[in-house]
């Protein structure tokens, strides 16, 4: 009894908590709440005192943003050089696609862009996207390779630059994503045949660096083709790049699959649904949505991955960069370069990142597990 | 003969590895009747009712549901899961899918039903379980004795003939058994379905069981009508068991 009242008398009078909002509030908490958290503040602050206002200074102050040749840069070299980004970056943009024609390949990369914004759109998840898929990869075929309808035939080996990294990552994902699915659904599978075969082919091609997947693509494999009979170099690579990414993806989502519980195959198979049905309408569903991030970050790596082509002189993103930067009168400006191609990649690579985020809020249905 | 009873088990055997779970089984079923099967917990009870729609196999012996043998051919089995409703213990409803989607799914693509016609059925029984409210929530959003209810309209959808229940009420909180229970009381008093469940709510095998069967290490030990059954058990076995849930 007397505990009851005094309690009570104690809530009266009690004072509300010490306040966690507000600028000064958060700064209390988060910044400076004990002797180690305000060493670590001290620290940080220390650390983007000395380093932001230089970096601010040589990339925006100082730097030389317009200028015809290299001259005005190398006078000053306290500044960077933008007028080198200004010059070149067509050519680290297409590469070594026809400098007249280069409205086309500039084109096929908004369209590539816009096909995959659409397919991240809720609203365009139905037939109609197989369909605006269809036209839209026929359309960056017709730009980048011409040929008919009044523009000029282009060989895939002058293609190089944006245009060919988002077609060589955009096929990689399109292709291994549903053979990644195959691979992982065979690995699970009840008949030994193609168990084992999943099984060899997954750790085959992980037990190999990428590097010389498409080394061998591009050397060896033409070695066992009969005389005569050759498959282009870029088609190669980009099938080195579709069997690497998938024995990945088969993973993650083995993973995937292995979390849902045995009780979900079970009410599928009560219920009577085949074993396409019972995998395509519950059981995917549900191990794609657990294993987004994994899986988001294995198309950031693949994505950065296709890079990985200038080992055998194809001339994506990065290798037009470099390329870039052989002109001898433009010699020594390979940071303004590299923070160039940094930013398109990271602009990429974020807005996955942030989609693949989003989508999970958006796929929640209040059931966790 | 074999055509009068719906299911009908001959001397099933099973076993997990070494372990002996059924124990030469003999189980004659009549269509629409109504058995309870209790025991005590690894007595195989609930390993002999997924032997009739196949989620276990049989090692030896015989399962015919109504009149299809189940044996490894792929058309039998889903000849018999057709027409075999199950309801389980922690109700496996589909999560990504809308109360509504759970319910129709399996008669749009499995019997081939027009999504309208589909979705009208699953309203009807839902307005049976009495939540019709709920048809467009998913099942994360419901609670556990909601859950159940959609997961027995989900099975009387497919218009089965039989249904199974594994421990329908086990999973829930105390306070949601009696709405799943009520459910199935309605279920069985409309009649013509035959039922199979195993349970220890002892209530509701009195009101609405015709044969109660008691298992007890892979074995039917007792089986005889509800008022024998509890008035005047049989086996040794049988009576400590009941002493033990009837307090």
């Amino acid at each position: 009894m007397t505990n009851a009242t005094e309690t009570a008398v104690a809530n009266d009078t009690m004072a509300p908590p010490e306040n966690t909002s507000g600028i000064t509030g958060w700064l209390k908490e988060k910044l400076f709440s004990g002797p180690l958290n305000i060493i670590l503040t001290v620290i940080c602050g220390l650390l983007v005192i000395s380093i932001l206002p230089p970096f601010i200074e040589w990339a925006l102050i100082k730097a030389v943003w317009i200028s015809p040749t290299a001259d005005a840069c190398r006078a000053d070299r306290a500044g960077a050089c933008w007028a080198f980004i200004a010059e070149k970056h067509r050519l680290i943009l297409f590469g070594l696609y026809p400098y007249e024609e280069q409205w086309r390949p500039l084109l096929a990369a908004l369209v590539n862009i816009a096909l995959i914004v659409m397919s991240c759109m809720r609203r365009f998840w139905n037939v109609r996207l197989l369909y605006i898929w269809v036209i839209g990869l026929a359309l960056i075929a017709w730009l980048m390779w011409g040929g008919i309808l009044g523009l000029r035939y282009v060989e895939n080996t002058n293609w190089g630059g944006l245009p060919l990294t988002l077609i060589l990552a955009t096929f990689g994902v399109g292709f291994a994503f549903p053979f990644g699915i195959v691979l992982a659904l065979g690995r699970r599978s009840n008949m030994p045949a193609i168990k084992t075969l999943c099984i060899i082919y997954i750790e085959l091609i992980r037990g190999v660096p990428l590097i010389s997947l498409l080394f061998m693509s591009s050397v060896m494999l033409p070695l066992f083709f009969p005389e005569g009979f050759s498959i282009d170099k870029l088609l190669r690579a980009q099938l080195a790049i579709i069997m690497f990414a998938a024995a990945y993806i088969a993973e993650v989502i083995r993973g995937g699959l292995q979390a849902i519980p045995k009780g979900q195959y079970e009410a599928a198979d009560a219920l009577g649904l085949s074993y396409w049905k019972k995998m395509g309408f519950i059981i995917l569903p549900q191990a794609l949505k657990i294993v987004i991030p994994p899986m988001v970050s294995l198309f950031i790596a693949m994505f950065k991955d296709t890079s990985l082509v200038v080992i055998i002189g194809i001339f994506d993103l990065m290798n037009a960069t470099k390329a870039s930067l052989t002109d001898t009168a433009w010699k020594g400006f390979s940071v303004e370069a590299y923070i160039f191609v940094s930013i398109i990649y990271f602009v990429f690579c974020f807005s996955m990142s942030k989609y693949s985020q989003q989508l999970e809020v958006r796929l929640a249905t209040g059931h966790k597990r | 003969m074999a055509s009068q009873s719906m299911i009908e088990l001959q001397g099933v055997n099973k076993w997990y590895g070494q372990f002996h779970v059924l124990r030469n089984v003999n189980l004659s079923v009549k269509r629409g009747e109504r058995i309870v099967i209790c025991g005590p917990s690894g007595s195989g009870k609930s390993t002999m009712i997924r032997c009739i729609n196949r989620l276990e196999e049989h090692q030896r012996g015989q399962i015919v549901v109504d009149g299809v043998e189940l044996t490894n051919d792929l058309k039998n089995i889903e000849l018999i899961r057709r027409d075999v409703g199950m309801v389980f213990q922690h109700f496996n409803l589909f999560p990504h899918l809308t109360v509504l989607e759970n319910l129709t799914l399996a008669p749009i693509w499995v019997l081939k039903k027009p999504k309208a016609e589909a979705e009208e059925t699953a309203m009807t029984y839902l307005k049976r379980v009495r939540i019709p409210e709920q048809a467009n929530k998913f099942p994360g959003q419901l609670s556990g004795g909601q859950q159940q209810r959609v997961a027995i309209a989900r099975s009387l959808c497919m218009n089965p003939k039989i249904m199974l229940f594994d421990e329908p009420t086990s999973a829930l909180d105390p306070e949601m058994v009696k709405e799943v229970l009520d459910v199935m009381v309605g279920l069985a008093e409309e009649g013509g379905m035959t039922m199979l469940c195993v349970t220890h709510e002892m209530g509701f095998a009195k009101a609405v069981a015709h044969r109660v069967i008691f298992m007890d290490r892979g074995e039917i030990v007792e089986q005889n009508t509800p008022d024998e059954f509890f008035a005047n058990p049989q086996n040794e076995r049988t009576r400590t068991f009941l002493g033990q849930i009837l307090h």
